[in-house]
């Protein structure tokens, strides 16, 4: 069964630039299993080295955030659309290109004393 | 009626109210806590007042000290009213794709604005505080996103005001910006009621980063990265902007009148309420529905509102 994935800008250069590609599997992690055997480097992106999500990788299936739904493990039936988005800052409307991360970490600023 | 020493005694104690008349299941109600009620006209009111109060209590805040925060907006116009009546002088760093009342609210209350590029979006923004932040030691970043009083003023007030109007709740939803509502609110009610399922609405923000270099440009808020807000969530969700829409307009045939943020929270909350046999869904609407007259999205065509929320910030 074909299942269709949406694919970020940033991970499109391992497809040939496509927005969306065509796989099979019926869980998550068949289906990136199955994308990093027609395009090699893709699923890399997306696992870590422990076969987790990156930290900074959401995956969707039908809009459904799939680290509450079992994650590898979430069913993926035939019309299922995955769709693989980087985490944002929450409130963050599109970002065009010409963004670039800035000098400070984000996560390191806590209560500033005066 | 009862007679109010500040206006800033009447952040929070919002009103909870059922519609259940748009709920798809019968055997499941719909409450909504009314944000938009608080006195700066959202949820962010609360807190403004918890990090500024939290940050004079620590002793971190200087009488007549310069406040910068980022902010797609409600915390920005939250702060600048807070700050106004406390005598700090606010810069808010603003993406420049909100919509003008936000724009006009936070002049209202004297806040300075510092445009931040609307195609860099709420990241943007942030990186961009985060920089001023450190050309201006002397200025006091509170920075939404990672500050502890966030999540408590809604383990101390959102969850709690709940709690005591509806003790049967079941499912509880509200929208994930920087997580402090889901964290605190929901937190609350879970320590009162281990069963109550959390569901965090986002809007498809990641999905028009275009600029994101490589996937560590990501972010998370520090504030659910702290809490471990994997663990509290039951479930997450995105609610795209046609469906926003179609159910801000339907929040109307209640008569609601709330936010865009408001409508994507309540299409959430009937999916989580068609999904189950029986229950409370109780949902937060942010905010009020003012601020968006300009953006058409109740007299305008679907079409073209659909359009012009795909570049605009809302949560």
């Amino acid at each position: 069964m074909p299942v269709q994935v949406n694919l970020p800008t940033v991970l499109r250069t391992h497809a040939g630039g496509a927005r969306t590609v065509q796989t099979e599997g019926s869980t998550v992690g068949e289906v990136l299993r199955n994308l990093e055997e027609q395009y090699p480097g893709l699923s890399g992106q997306v696992i870590d080295a422990d076969g987790k999500l990156h930290k900074f990788v959401n995956v969707y299936v039908n809009d459904d955030d799939v680290r509450y739904t079992g994650v590898m493990d979430t069913a993926v039936g035939p019309f299922d659309e995955v769709s693989i988005l980087p985490a944002v800052a929450g409130g963050a409307g599109p970002v065009a290109a010409g963004w670039s991360a800035g000098p400070v970490s984000l996560i390191d600023l806590t209560l500033r004393s005066p | 009626m009862t007679a109010y020493g500040s206006v800033l005694d009447l952040i929070g104690n919002t009103p909870l109210v059922d519609v259940s008349a748009l709920s798809p299941n019968p055997a499941v109600r719909l409450m909504v806590k009314l944000e938009g009620q608080n006195p700066g006209g959202s949820v962010k009111d609360r807190i403004a007042l918890a990090m500024i109060e939290e940050a004079e209590r620590r002793g971190l805040l200087r009488p007549g000290q310069t406040l910068l925060e980022s902010s797609s907006g409600n915390t920005g116009i939250g702060m600048a009213l807070v700050a106004r009546l406390k005598g700090y002088p606010l810069k808010v760093v603003l993406a420049t794709n909100v919509s003008i009342e936000r724009r006009q609210l936070l002049e209202v209350w004297g806040a300075e604005i510092i445009d931040s590029p609307g195609s860099e979006g709420s990241n943007g923004a942030v990186r961009r505080a985060q920089a001023l932040a450190a050309e201006h030691p002397e200025w006091a970043f509170l920075y939404q996103y990672a500050n502890p009083a966030n999540p408590q003023a809604h383990y101390r007030g959102t969850g709690p005001e709940i709690w005591r109007d509806c003790p049967g709740i079941t499912h509880f939803v509200a929208g994930l910006g920087t997580s402090g509502t889901l964290i605190g609110a929901g937190g609350f009610l879970k320590e009162r009621n281990p069963d109550i399922k959390v569901w965090a609405i986002e809007p498809p923000a990641g999905e028009m980063v275009d600029g994101l270099r490589n996937l560590d440009d990501g972010y998370v808020p520090p504030i659910f990265i702290d809490n471990h807000g994997e663990d509290l969530l039951d479930g997450k969700r995105i609610i795209r902007p046609r469906e926003s829409i179609e159910w801000t307009r339907r929040l109307t045939e209640v008569g609601i009148f709330a936010g865009v943020s408001s409508g994507a929270v309540l299409a959430g909350a009937v999916k989580v309420a068609a999904s189950i046999d029986e229950g409370i869904v109780v949902f937060v609407a942010a905010d009020g529905g003012w601020k968006y007259l300009s953006t058409g999205a109740w007299t305008d065509d679907l079409d073209i509102v659909e359009k012009r929320a795909q570049s605009m910030t809302f949560f």
